[in-house]
């Protein structure tokens, strides 16, 4: 089965230094695909790398079998791949529901949609569920301005979903969230995964266990070890390098 | 057209882009270490050159003028800097054009009341006053002879500032990361005083050195304000050696464009900056970022 | 963006009938200098599309406006012409420059895009200076286009001409300003918003803002025509100065004067300032001098404009 989003042998060098030394993923629709590894691994230009941010030194980027390489980042959000930032990046003069709006009705608007007005009521329920969903639905009026660092990462979410992706690609989602709000967003990945491919990358260990389905471990730039929970779980190379530190 | 009139043509190319490369170097390093856009730059350039031709009109001649114009220079851009420009570093851009152009207005209406609103043209000191042999039947002026080599002198000394000394890496500092000035143990203020005093400077002595070449009008700072734009679009921002070579080239095109192409002339620099936007947007010498 | 709302609008409808009503009090020469200012406005409201819109500093805008206003001369030059030609005519003229500047200067951002557009403006400038396009560097006096649709052509008497201008400069204000407002609500104005707003965020969510800017670009170089298409059937004289950098400036001006976070901002910056510089004339011959001082207290003592002083 190929994968939505392919990716193989991508480079990404910075001066002489390799970011990412050559690493080849796959994501698969009903995958939750995890990626873990020590601060400076490589995992957020990996992100960054598949979400078209920055184009790769050398390597290639498939999505759904067709070469991306090199595209500029809006292509692959129009191809359906979504991203969230690690740093939130909302619109902070706009209300919850106008960031959300306004992200429903970019992917898939052609020319001739342009100069109708902007409250259609497609892209409104699309942006009201996708708030329900990652439960902001309570603040859909408010500025983003006066959110919580918490909501504002769920608003970060509720962006991504409500361009309805296949391919979601989530940078520390998790970060800055309380307890309660980790939790619900943690189940959200999981029912996300039945019919996207998600990526995601976690520095919480409990939650990264609990959801993913497969596992990629990172260090220098470089795949250490890749495999299911359990298989990651048991492997003495992740445990010498990466786990027994974090432990 | 003879070699020697092509040699002619290109001393002269090269003179127009060292003039360019005093004003535009400024604006450069302004940019670049401040963060501000300064169109008031061609203003400073216009009160250099006025300077230089009221010091004539007294009886005094450029020796007076070029000390003048570099020590008043750096006062009037410190005091810029400490009363005016240091409040609009986090400001819009928009409200930094809005500043320097009251600037321009005031500069201007301030040359219109001490020298008037007339076009006046300036000695050329008689030492120089003299042809240069260069190539049999061909001479050159023994003034832009000087201004060349003076511009160069300038160009040397300013990267010999930026690369040797502390003051130049507490510079070189500031126009890559700002906060790494502080650890360089350098007060940063005094860094944005000095950059912006010497800013001002450089361009109030390309208006000495320019008054006895081009004489002096009102609104004379705006040509040239703008075709340093175009040098430092095409240098890259913030990069004084982009403004070296750009300066050169801009002003070798823009000379001999107007010898082999009378029709349109004025067009060439803008369709090389066009060039350059489409080839490399970041400008020809803009140094990669990662 | 903002909009002004119902107590707002009531506030411009009133100073719109104050101005409709002028020729019933006003000499002739304020009659003409309501005329002028409207123009101002008219160019200023314009700019406001980008700098409002996708957050675009133009110091090249006014290169746009002169084109337009040059094109009424084209025409009109060559042989009698109705207005509606010379209106379409400038629009397009307008819009076909900023596409072409745009192009170019959209590749940068910033302090690069305020020079880039900047210079490419002033090569519009030396265009019309140095070649036969503009018919001189002392600019020329045209006739201005009869008013008139289908060969119909309604003959004013010189007496009643300022009333007229006023009237259709204060209509074709009134246009603009409702469309660049309908603009705003509409899919493609909510996306401008958003480049404005974090140009980053909407790339990564799939708008290709390059596109975007280039089409508010070019509207609004068409805009600018429209509004030098005004100031040729007012002053009925054109000349390369309406394309130099300082008109640009003082656009930027009026947007910030009148609080730049509005879209009616610089209709009052652009009367605001008219007014003012007309003031000091009476004062004083050097006008530069006191509006010089008054930018430099507004940016130093009103950083958010005069408009947003009532928030």
């Amino acid at each position: 089965m190929t994968g939505l989003l392919e990716a193989a042998n991508l480079v990404r060098r910075f001066g002489g230094l390799a970011a990412v030394g050559g690493v080849s993923v796959a994501l698969r629709r009903g995958c939750l695909h995890a990626v873990i590894g020590p601060n400076g691994a490589g995992k957020s230009t990996l992100v960054n790398l598949l979400s078209g941010e920055l184009p790769p030194t050398s390597g290639t980027i498939r999505i759904g079998g067709e070469d991306a390489t090199g595209w500029p980042n809006w292509r692959f959000a129009r191809a359906g791949i979504g991203r969230s930032f690690q740093r939130t990046n909302v619109l902070r003069d706009m209300t919850a529901m106008e960031n959300v709006r306004l992200a429903a009705q970019i992917r898939g608007t052609r020319a001739r949609h342009l100069f109708r007005f902007a409250g259609s009521e497609a892209g409104l329920r699309r942006a009201a569920a996708a708030l329900e969903r990652v439960g902001l639905g309570g603040h859909a009026s408010r500025d983003a301005a006066i959110l919580s660092h918490g909501q504002l990462r769920q608003l970060e979410i509720a962006m991504v979903l409500a361009t309805d992706p296949t391919v979601l690609l989530l940078d520390e989602p998790l970060a800055g969230m309380g307890a309660e709000e980790a939790e619900r967003i943690a189940t959200l990945l999981r029912a996300l995964a039945t019919d996207h491919a998600v990526l995601l990358i976690e520095h919480d260990m409990d939650v990264v266990f609990a959801v993913a389905d497969t596992l990629t471990v990172m260090v220098d730039g470089l795949v250490l070890d890749e495999g299911t929970p359990a298989h990651i779980r048991g492997s003495a190379r992740v445990r010498d390098a990466y786990l027994g530190h974090a432990a | 057209m003879t070699a020697a009139a092509l040699l002619v043509q290109i001393l002269n190319g090269l003179q127009y882009g060292l003039l360019l490369f005093l004003i535009s170097s400024g604006l450069t390093l302004i940019f670049g270490v401040l963060g501000v856009i300064n169109l008031a730059h061609g203003s400073l350039f216009m009160v250099g050159a006025y300077v230089t031709f009221m010091v004539a009109n007294a009886g005094f001649g450029l020796w007076l003028a070029i000390p003048l114009a570099l020590i008043g220079g750096t006062a009037l851009g410190v005091l810029l800097e400490r009363f005016l420009f240091r409040r609009f570093y986090h400001r819009a851009h928009l409200d930094q054009v809005l500043l320097t152009f009251a600037l321009i207005l005031l500069f201007e209406e301030g040359r219109s009341a001490i020298a008037g609103n007339d076009f006046h043209s300036v000695a050329i000191p008689a030492f120089l006053d003299v042809p240069v042999p260069i190539a049999a039947g061909f001479a050159y002026s023994a003034y832009r002879l000087a201004v060349l080599a003076a511009c160069l002198v300038v160009a040397m000394l300013m990267f010999a500032t930026i690369e040797r000394t502390r003051a130049g890496a507490a510079i070189r500092a500031a126009a890559e990361k700002p906060e790494m000035v502080d650890l360089l143990g350098m007060d940063a203020r005094r860094v944005h005083m000095l950059v912006f005093g010497a800013g001002t400077a450089l361009a109030m002595l390309g208006g000495a050195l320019a008054a006895p070449l081009y004489s002096v009008y009102p609104n004379m700072g705006d040509g040239f304000l703008i075709v340093s734009f175009v040098v430092v679009v095409v240098g890259g921002l913030g990069s004084v050696a982009g403004a070296f070579w750009a300066a050169l080239l801009v002003g070798l095109v823009d000379t001999l464009s107007k010898v082999f192409m009378p029709v349109g002339a004025g067009a060439a620099i803008y369709v090389l900056m066009a060039a350059v936007l489409l080839w490399r947007p970041a400008g020809l010498f803009a140094a990669a970022r990662a | 963006m903002l909009i002004a709302g119902r107590a707002g609008h009531l506030a411009l409808a009133a100073l719109a009938l104050a101005l409709a009503c002028m020729p019933l009090f006003a000499s002739p020469y304020y009659i003409g200098f309501a005329s002028s200012a409207l123009v101002a406005a008219l160019f200023a409201l314009s700019l406001q599309l980008l700098v409002g819109g996708g957050g675009m500093v133009s110091l090249g805008h006014a290169a746009f406006f002169g084109v337009g206003a040059y094109a009424v001369w084209w025409l009109t030059s060559a042989s009698p012409t109705a207005i509606v030609a010379t209106l379409a005519a400038a629009a397009f003229a307008g819009g076909i420059a900023a596409l072409g500047v745009g192009a170019l200067a959209l590749r940068t951002k910033g302090f690069f895009f305020l020079m880039t557009t900047l210079a490419f403006g002033q090569m519009l400038f030396f265009v019309f200076h140095d070649t036969k396009l503009g018919g001189g560097a002392d600019g020329v006096f045209i006739t201005r286009p009869d008013f008139g649709m289908f060969g119909l052509v309604w003959d004013i008497p010189r007496r009643q001409r300022p009333a007229v201008l006023l009237w259709l400069n204060l209509g074709m204000l009134v246009a603009m300003y409702a469309g660049i407002a309908v603009l705003f609500r509409t899919l493609f104005g909510r996306a401008l918003l958003g480049i404005r707003a974090n140009e980053h965020r909407m790339r990564a969510l799939g708008m290709p803002t390059h596109w975007y800017k280039l089409a508010a670009f070019t509207l609004a170089g068409a805009l600018a025509g429209i509004a030098g298409h005004q100031w040729a059937m007012t002053e009925a004289f054109v000349s390369p100065e309406l394309l130099g950098w300082h008109r640009s400036a003082l656009a930027l001006l009026a947007i910030v004067l009148g609080g730049a976070g509005w879209l009616h901002g610089p209709i009052i910056g652009a009367l605001a300032f008219a007014a003012l510089g007309e003031a000091a004339g009476l004062v004083t011959e050097r006008q530069h001098l006191v509006e010089g001082a008054v930018i430099l207290l507004v940016v130093l003592a009103f950083p958010r404009g005069l408009g947003a002083l009532r928030r």
